[in-house]
């Protein structure tokens, strides 16, 4: 199988720990099935490190009109490379901006696609793959019907799988057009780690019984260096914005660690977070539904159990570097 | 202004999620079905361009007899015409292809879908419409004001968000923030009795455009029981989320 990876970059031009994932994955579709992977980026400054994820040829494009992201010259730059190395599979991660762009390009290359995917394809003659749906209270066993396949892949469902190998890294130069949607500015905060990139998330309920109380969810998310997220009753009351609320009409959550405090679990919000690996749950209520779902459980107040574990975090942390 | 809201008729956030037929089909059988989130909160946006600045809505979706009661309540909320596409749709292509079909033999200015349904959660709809149509698409859509043929929208993108500039005939994938959960609109007597009488077209198709198969459904396996840690041990849950969760 030839395949194509989309690489993405942050804003400053490194790869992203989701185009190690999708190279890791494609990597192993090629080691057992043979053909090669290719993979394309934008404006990488370490193209090259993904030689260490098995990735055969590195296409990197320096061009500064294609630092804002924009959907037709996106989709229309992958599909030229899909069509040149002659592939059959592109693999994207499941980043917003791969999303957006995955149902262009599957009507472009005219492929089969599917997203949240979380298992390799099968090698039986009819391809199939295993996808999380029902917001992940269930998996779906998906077959592929075209000869060229778009597969978005669930992130952390594969993890980072080093295989190092001796890549060839070409540069390359597209003819762009002028983008139909014109970025006008971008609203990011600069120094906080984000819900979809991080290792760990802690989130607050409505335990916290205001806003004036989230510097203990900051504080506990600084400590672990993760990111910070909310309950839906939280930003329908204002306290939080829209873009923390995690859960079923929220943001989905596959972190490694998920501490909810102050949370009951309602089944719209465990469904949002049920991907994550390991859930932590504080709350004085015995009987909450979270309890029902996590991993470990502290019954506690809040206000007493969390500032404990802040200080006991940093002595862990000073310990073990 | 001409606005389609594409419909997706989903399960209730509430229900219990089953198979049936050797775990080949979601089991419907006592599952309420409502206006899929992501499509009411762009619904609710459109009926906002209609009472401002009088804008037509049509209604859209893409499945069996079964689903009309879902476009009936798209109706009685406030959506002028409702189409359905007589299909029950194997994938987001078909879905997608049915209505870009629609869409090139009723010209709209703008399209409002869904960022995701939260049953199937694909994703995919509104994009394969923008290629399909050839149409500017927005996805995750958080803001959007027009006037005259420009559009000043939103984006959400990782940790912030993105203000984007463009014109109609456009395309979004729309959530929450286009309009806030307390604008979402409850259909009132006199909106129900109205919806009995408005237009909802049956549109026939024979051809079948799927590109992928479900074959099987599984739920997780059930979880183990919690861990409980003291209040006052919070040394034993980092030892556990170190030593034996690996999670920190």
């Amino acid at each position: 199988m030839e395949i194509l990876i989309f690489a993405e970059t942050d804003d400053k031009g490194n790869l992203k720990k989701d185009a190690y994932e999708i190279a890791s994955y494609a990597s192993k579709i090629s080691t057992e099935n043979g053909g090669s992977v290719n993979a394309l980026c934008f404006n990488a400054s370490n193209a090259e490190s993904l030689s260490d994820y098995g990735v055969n040829k590195i296409i990197n494009s320096k061009n500064e009109e294609l630092k804002n992201f924009d959907a037709g010259n996106y989709s229309k730059c992958i599909t030229e490379v899909f069509n040149n190395e002659k592939c059959n599979l592109l693999v994207l991660s499941s980043s917003s901006n791969s999303k957006h762009i995955g149902g262009v390009l599957s009507v472009l290359i005219d492929a089969s696609y599917v997203t949240n995917v979380i298992s390799k394809p099968s090698d039986s003659e009819k391809m199939t793959v295993v996808r999380n749906t029902f917001t992940n209270k269930a998996f779906e066993t998906v077959e592929i019907i075209k000869n060229k396949t778009i597969l978005a892949i669930s992130k952390n469902s594969f993890g980072l799988k080093e295989n190092p190998v001796n890549s060839e890294v070409v540069e390359i130069n597209f003819n762009i057009s002028e983008s139909r949607n014109k970025v006008k500015s971008i609203d990011r905060a600069t120094n906080k780690v984000t819900i979809a990139d991080a290792d760990i998330v802690v989130s607050g309920g409505r335990g916290l019984k205001g806003p004036e109380n989230w510097h203990l969810i900051e504080e506990l998310a600084e400590v672990l260096g993760g990111a910070t997220a909310c309950s839906k009753p939280v930003s329908d009351l204002g306290w939080r914005p829209h873009s923390e609320h995690v859960g079923q009409t929220g943001k989905p959550v596959s972190s490694n660690l998920y501490i909810a405090i102050g949370i009951s679990g309602a089944i719209q919000h465990l469904a949002g977070v049920n991907s994550s690996k390991v859930k932590v749950v504080i709350n004085t209520d015995p009987e909450a539904p979270f309890f029902k779902a996590a991993d470990y459980g502290i019954v506690g107040d809040a206000f007493e159990v969390v500032p404990k574990l802040i200080d006991k975090l940093k002595e862990f942390k000073a310990a073990n570097g | 202004m001409k606005i389609l809201v594409c419909i997706s008729h989903v399960p209730d956030t509430t229900s219990k999620i089953n198979f049936s037929e050797n775990n080949s089909k979601f089991d419907k059988a006592g599952v309420q079905f409502v206006i899929n989130p992501n499509d009411e909160f762009g619904l609710t946006r459109a009926i906002w361009f209609k009472e401002k600045n009088n804008a037509t809505i049509d209604v859209i979706n893409v499945g069996l007899q079964d689903t009309e009661t879902t476009l009936r309540k798209a109706l009685a909320i406030g959506a002028d015409k409702a189409i359905r596409i007589n299909h029950d749709p194997k994938d987001g292509l078909s879905v997608a292809k049915f209505i870009s079909n629609y869409i090139n033999e009723n010209n709209y200015d703008l399209i409002i879908a869904g960022r995701e349904s939260i049953d199937y959660n694909g994703g995919m709809v509104p994009g394969m419409i923008s290629a399909l149509t050839n149409i500017n698409f927005i996805d995750k859509c958080i803001a959007l004001n027009i006037s005259g043929n420009s559009v000043e929208a939103a984006r959400e993108i990782e940790g912030g968000k993105e203000n984007i500039s463009t014109n109609l005939p456009l395309i979004i994938g729309g959530q929450k923030g286009l309009v806030e959960e307390s604008d979402l609109r409850i259909p009132n007597m006199r909106g129900i009795m109205m919806a009995r009488k408005k237009e909802l077209v049956v549109v026939e198709v024979s051809e079948d455009p799927s590109a992928t198969h479900s074959k099987s459904f599984e739920k997780p396996q059930p979880k183990g029981e919690v861990t409980l840690v003291a209040a006052d041990d919070i040394e034993k849950l980092i030892h556990l989320l170190h030593n034996e969760a690996k999670a920190l």
